[in-house]
């Protein structure tokens, strides 16, 4: 599932190509992110219930992120920037693709969003810090997976919070997210290299060598009836909080 | 006036009002454009239309703040009565004292009314009547409806709540089964001598259904009924064109003197039937509720009762989706609401149809078929309830501004 790409030493040139080329259809729910729309409540969902309880927000509100700054790393073209700049945060989105960048500011202009959209390496950029940072499907992108972890918590204002998702490296993840997936097109091919997923007990190893505690992980599964929903199940996609500990 | 709002409701009626006031309790604005002018339709003697407010509907006014201002008005429906021509084989629905009532009747002008003026006092509902919509527009970002006199109104969702012949529906393309029952209900408010204890009656004749809903009493004690009565296409100009007397002696020969001297207090309204059904309930940045998406037989009085479930699912995704920071014309909620309404709306019209069907067929063996049923469904308690349950709106999976 794409959603962009990042950093620093973390950048493959080839993943921001490949991500560049499908800028153009980002936002059409039914091309070829339509998975990526399908996901997008999902994890918002987990996002929205992890800003209730860490800083007790009403969960009837519709601006539970008002008054606080959020940086999506890997934004892609806003999917995850445009729900956040909505629940009130000041957004900025980093993208390593050039064309995923123009089409997020043209979505956002049209949608009346001010949203702060960089192009280039997070750190490179001399960005400020954040109260939430968020990179959803990106790590399985990145080269320096441990030095990635260790930008994006050095973005993190203390009492701040981070929300990661990624898939899981397991045989059914394997079967399903890479093989069939973009074998039958819901998923773009190229998009995915199993070796490079990471399990959810290498990531809180990652995180811990970033001074970062990690949550319960949740998994994101996919039933005929449900469609994609947020599970016990951890073996396809997982979807974490994190904090300075 | 003109600013950008969450919701463009094209359609100002029962269901869009009621859209607009359950939304604006939400924190939701809109923008609501109607070609009527209000005053008009609420005035006295508009006609004598009347609605069978299920329990799940009447929760839904509660819930908005209505119920205190609706109450004085309703007259609640204990049980309801179905026969075949006033033969033997009478189904009774009555739920047990647990069980609830099987809601309540209103004359539609008194449900405009209380709607209207808890909308004039609601600052995030603009309200636009009586005026055209000339030209819809919907885009990747938002949409748009330019009014006659040259104003544009923004929006990010559109809402087709125009009834069923419904322009915004048709020009989006969204494609209707339908079906012309080639009848008309002839639609008049009764006065009687007899209360009639809160009981609606279903009569089949061959020719039709008879349904006589009973309302509240008159100012001055009056009895009243709410006649809906179904005639064939080929007789409906002749039946309308009698005189008062002459008519109220066709209905006196249908009531059999059940409830004593009657009188008529509206004027007769007639409206043709027809079964229309949509494929999809929405487009891009487009959703159709109520009537535009289904309209009904209002043999079972289910019409406004699944354009209010429409109301509250369509709020209850809008709440859940915004509260998600999704914008309220996005794919993801207006799919969800597609799957939730969809099913439900086609097999309460479909029921509907069918016992159309079976009650529109002339001839002996067909009646007696249809006492066998009638009696069939009134010892089968699986099937009763099923029938009860649909008549209270409170099957299927009910969005919670329709929950107590």
């Amino acid at each position: 599932m794409p959603n962009a790409t990042v950093a620093s030493a973390t950048i493959r040139p080839e993943e921001a190509e490949h991500f560049g080329a499908l800028a153009a259809d980002w936002w059409n729910p039914r091309g070829s992110s339509a998975m990526l729309h399908k996901l997008n409540p999902v994890r918002l969902g987990f996002l929205r219930e992890a800003v209730n309880l860490h800083w007790g927000a009403d969960p009837a509100s519709l601006k539970p992120l008002a008054g606080r700054g959020a940086l999506d790393v890997g934004c892609g073209a806003g999917l995850l920037a445009e729900p956040l700049a909505r629940l009130g945060a000041a957004v900025t989105g980093v993208d390593a693709a050039a064309q995923n960048i123009a089409a997020a500011q043209a979505h956002a202009a049209g949608g009346g969003l001010a949203i702060d959209y960089r192009h280039g390496e997070l750190g490179a950029l001399g960005l400020g810090r954040f109260d939430l940072v968020t990179a959803m499907e990106v790590i399985e992108h990145v080269a320096d997976k441990a030095l990635f972890l260790r930008q994006l918590a050095e973005r993190l204002v203390q009492g701040g919070l981070m929300v990661l998702s990624t898939p899981n490296r397991t045989p059914q993840s394997r079967l399903l997210m890479v093989d069939a997936a973009e074998g039958i097109g819901l998923i773009p091919k190229g998009t995915h290299h199993w070796d490079d997923f990471i399990t959810p007990d290498e990531l809180g190893d990652l995180l811990a060598g970033a001074g970062l505690v990690m949550g319960e992980p949740r998994g994101i599964s996919f039933s005929p009836m449900k469609g994609l929903h947020l599970s016990g199940d951890l073996s396809l996609n997982y979807i974490v909080t994190a904090w300075a500990g | 006036m003109d600013e950008r709002r969450e919701l463009l409701i094209l359609g100002g009626g029962l269901v869009g009002m009621t859209l607009a006031l359950a939304a604006a309790k939400q924190g939701i604005a809109s923008h609501v454009v109607d070609r009527a002018d209000p005053a008009e339709l609420t005035a006295d003697g508009f006609d004598g239309r009347a609605s069978a407010i299920s329990t799940a509907s009447w929760n839904l006014f509660c819930n908005i703040g209505l119920g205190d201002r609706l109450e004085p008005y309703g007259c609640p429906i204990d049980s309801i009565a179905v026969t075949d021509a006033m033969r033997p084989g009478k189904i009774d629905f009555r739920p047990q004292p647990d069980e609830g009532s099987l809601g309540r009747m209103f004359s539609n002008r008194d449900l405009r009314l209380a709607l209207f003026e808890a909308a004039r006092d609601e600052k995030l509902i603009a309200w636009h009547a009586p005026i055209d919509v000339v030209k819809r527009e919907r885009g990747e970002h938002g949409v748009s409806a330019t009014l006659s006199d040259g104003r544009v109104l923004h929006a990010s969702l559109m809402v087709a709540a125009e009834g069923r012949r419904s322009p915004t529906r048709d020009e989006a393309g969204l494609k209707l089964a339908h079906w012309d029952y080639q009848h008309r209900a002839l639609i008049v408010g009764l006065d009687h001598e007899k209360s009639h204890g809160n009981v609606a009656w279903e009569i089949f004749y061959p020719t039709g259904p008879f349904a006589l809903l009973p309302m509240r009493d008159g100012p001055r004690g009056e009895h009243r009924s709410a006649l809906v009565w179904t005639v064939a296409e080929k007789d409906a100009a002749g039946t309308l064109a009698l005189s008062e007397r002459a008519f109220l002696a066709e209905v006196e020969k249908r009531m059999q003197g059940m409830f004593g001297k009657i009188s008529l207090n509206s004027r007769i309204s007639s409206y043709p039937l027809g079964f229309q059904h949509t494929a999809r309930m929405t487009g891009q940045r487009l959703v159709l509720a109520g009537d535009a998406a289904h309209g009904i037989h209002p043999i079972a009085g289910q019409g406004l009762n699944l354009g209010l479930r429409d109301v509250g699912a369509l709020v209850e995704v809008l709440m859940d989706g915004m509260r998600l920071g999704l914008d309220p014309g996005d794919a993801q909620i207006l799919e969800r609401y597609e799957r939730w309404r969809s099913l439900d709306n086609f097999t309460v019209s479909a029921t509907c149809d069918g016992i159309t069907r079976l009650f529109g067929i002339q001839g002996r063996t067909a009646s007696a078929i249809r006492r066998f049923g009638m009696a069939g469904v009134q010892r089968i308690p699986a099937l009763k309830n099923f029938f009860m349950d649909e008549a209270r709106g409170m099957s299927g999976k009910l969005p919670s501004l329709l929950q107590a």
